[in-house]
């Protein structure tokens, strides 16, 4: 089974600040890492290559940097590394980006299975994975907790619903896009980083993927970003104590005290 | 401190590492909580190729030596020292066969061991032969093309989750030591069982059980190297060994000291941070000193041993003690640092002080340790 992984860096949410004056993401000294999503989709292709045979390729797109995330990924078990990366990418929203990589995919060849984490940690918009299938006419399903049988032509597949789960069926080719309960990441093994640092990464370009100006980058993005604020920090809380009833009382002095 | 390490052995230090992080840390109290032998992490440190580190690139493994497995075994003592005494283990277990073995019994052991997929165990003690090793009562008989053994190992690390056993017996009790021999049983030879599962002090996540062989049969061909060069062999292996034991000691410690330096800066007793008093302070000087000190002769025994010279023995047992007894000490006072909440099994040192004690007990007491320095001394200057 040939599995196509679309991976993002992303900068790591333990220590996300917005600068106090630009309002814009501070990235500098924050540390990129891979989507942690896109993590268990990683793990989730490779061992189903380990099970049927086949050849992971993982994709991404963003700045020359992003090859960082391609070469992780190597070294836990993937195959082959791809990198869409151009200036005039630049200032993508979701609209613009699952063009992107749609045509990205269709430059890199046949494939049975696409893999996506359920949203990435930065944006949170859950848009790219369904964007891609419906741009590719794929069937797909979101939120995939688990995989069951695997064949050439077909996969079985749960999805996290609230109340449970739902168990579909869905011919190949198709796209997953995976939640975190669906498997334990593995650590990159030694001989895969040693692969990882060795492997050639595919760079490339609008050009090379035939992109249309007028589709990709901040020009293809209908999505306009109108502010971006740190929410003011909440007033100051108070802990009432003592029995229910003494609680009560304080409380109700208090709402008192706002009339 | 910078030690200049090769690419490659940054590598394995960070993989090591990660596995800490990601697979044991967060396990860690659970397993020794419930005594419970660490499957799925043996299965993420195989994944990581970490069991390849010290066979020879001929059977499928990364050709490192006693320093890389010495980086490794410190990262993953980090994180729990039951986890990284199971993996230790699997390399005792097995290098009996590196340096005795005929090419055909390192074919068909070191490749699978080399993988992660099954997983040795070294069986020397017995109820009356601990530091006394000539004591041993196990004894193997050569009966057409089979080795009959019969006997019962105890406190055999990685017993009944190991499918590879280097067991030592006696061929000829007339000869004492000289006539030991080293054989490999695997799990699943007729009359070759396991009995009680210790419940122990720490190191909780590592299995400590009993091997029982009562006519156990195995082929000929088990037996490593030549009759009779068995204790020759044990002491080889002891050599290699005694620096993952160490290792072992500087991980526990940098994982204490961490610990203690972290609670002082944020624990407030009058007024201030108790790292701001010159008694914790000193305490807390005193645990990294004696951490760096013998880390670097650790790292120096380790590269000593990579250099094959013909004397070993001495530097090995000088870290094994040295980097043991200041991991008992750095944990206790990283207890004493955190005082009450120390005391607490909320807190992981209290583990870390647990899990210590082995070390100066495990691969040769500290004081068995003290008397083959002495010996070796003796001879140095006769």
């Amino acid at each position: 089974m040939d599995i196509i992984v679309c991976v993002k860096q992303v900068p790591d949410a333990k220590d996300v600040r917005l600068d106090p004056e630009t309002n814009t993401l501070a990235r500098e000294g924050v540390e990129a890492i891979m989507n942690p999503f896109d993590r268990h989709a990683l793990e989730e292709a490779v061992s189903l290559k380990e099970q049927l045979g086949g050849k992971v390729t993982v994709l991404s797109m963003g700045p020359p940097q992003a090859e960082a995330v391609l070469r992780e990924a190597i070294s836990c078990g993937a195959d082959a590394g791809v990198l869409v990366s151009d200036r005039a990418f630049a200032g993508a929203d979701t609209w613009a980006t699952s063009y992107t990589l749609a045509k990205a995919i269709e430059t890199i060849g046949d494939f049975d299975l696409i893999f996506c984490g359920k949203q990435a940690i930065d944006g949170d918009t859950a848009q790219v994975g369904p964007g891609l299938a419906s741009r590719m006419d794929l069937p797909y399903v979101t939120c995939v907790q688990k995989t069951r049988e695997a064949t050439d032509t077909g996969i079985q597949v749960e999805r996290m619903m609230d109340d449970g789960y739902d168990v579909l069926q869905l011919p190949l080719p198709a796209l997953l896009t995976v939640v975190k309960d669906i498997n334990e990441p593995r650590v990159p093994s030694l001989k895969g980083k040693m692969k990882a640092k060795k492997a050639e990464i595919t760079v490339l370009s609008a050009a090379d993927i035939g992109a249309e100006e007028q589709y990709i980058g901040l020009a293809g993005s209908p999505t306009q970003v109108v502010n971006v604020f740190s929410p003011e920090p909440r007033g100051d809380r108070r802990v009432f104590t003592g029995t229910a009833a003494e609680q009560v009382d304080q409380l109700v002095d208090q709402l008192k005290g706002y009339l | 401190m910078d030690y200049f390490l090769t690419e490659e052995q940054q590598m394995i230090k960070d993989t090591a590492r990660e596995i800490t992080e990601e697979k044991i840390i967060p396990q860690r109290a659970e397993l020794d909580e419930k005594n419970e032998f660490a499957t799925s992490i043996m299965e993420d440190i195989a994944k990581a190729d970490l069991f390849s580190i010290f066979v020879p690139e001929e059977y499928g493994g990364l050709g490192g030596g006693c320093f890389e497995s010495v980086l490794a075994l410190e990262e993953l003592a980090r994180g729990c020292v039951g986890v990284a005494t199971s993996f230790a283990a699997s390399a005792l277990g097995i290098f009996p066969v590196l340096i005795a073995g005929s090419d055909e019994m390192k074919e068909k052991y070191l490749p699978v061991i080399a993988e992660g997929k099954r997983w040795a165990a070294f069986g020397l003690t017995e109820a009356n032969a601990g530091s006394d090793a000539s004591g041993i009562r196990t004894t193997a008989v050569l009966d057409g093309d089979e080795w009959v053994l019969n006997g019962t190992k105890q406190w055999i690390t990685n017993g009944g989750e190991s499918e590879i056993y280097s067991i030592i017996a006696l061929t000829d009790p007339s000869k004492g030591a000289r006539g030991a021999s080293i054989f490999m049983v695997e799990d699943g030879d007729p009359g070759f069982s396991y009995g009680k599962k210790e419940d122990k002090m720490g190191i909780r996540s590592s299995a400590t059980r009993e091997l029982i062989m009562k006519d156990c049969r195995i082929p000929k061909d088990r037996l490593v190297g030549r009759k009779g060069t068995g204790f020759i062999t044990v002491m080889k292996t002891l050599d290699i060994s005694r620096p993952g034991i160490a290792s072992l000691g500087i991980g526990l410690a940098q994982a204490a000291l961490d610990e203690a330096v972290v609670y002082a800066k944020q624990r407030v007793q009058f007024g201030k941070p108790v790292i701001g008093f010159q008694a914790v302070q000193h305490i807390l000087a005193n645990m990294a000193i004696e951490l760096e000190a013998a880390r670097a002769l650790v790292y120096g025994a380790a590269r000593h041993i990579d250099a094959h010279p013909k004397k070993m023995t001495k530097v090995s047992s000088m870290c094994k003690v040295f980097a043991t007894d200041m991991a008992m000490k750095v944990t206790t006072d990283a207890v004493q640092v955190l005082g009450g909440y120390g005391y607490m099994k909320e807190y992981p040192v209290e583990k870390m002080m647990r899990d210590a004690k082995i070390l100066q007990i495990y691969e040769g007491t500290n004081q068995i340790q003290r008397n083959v320095i002495g010996q070796e001394l003796n001879k140095e200057y006769a």
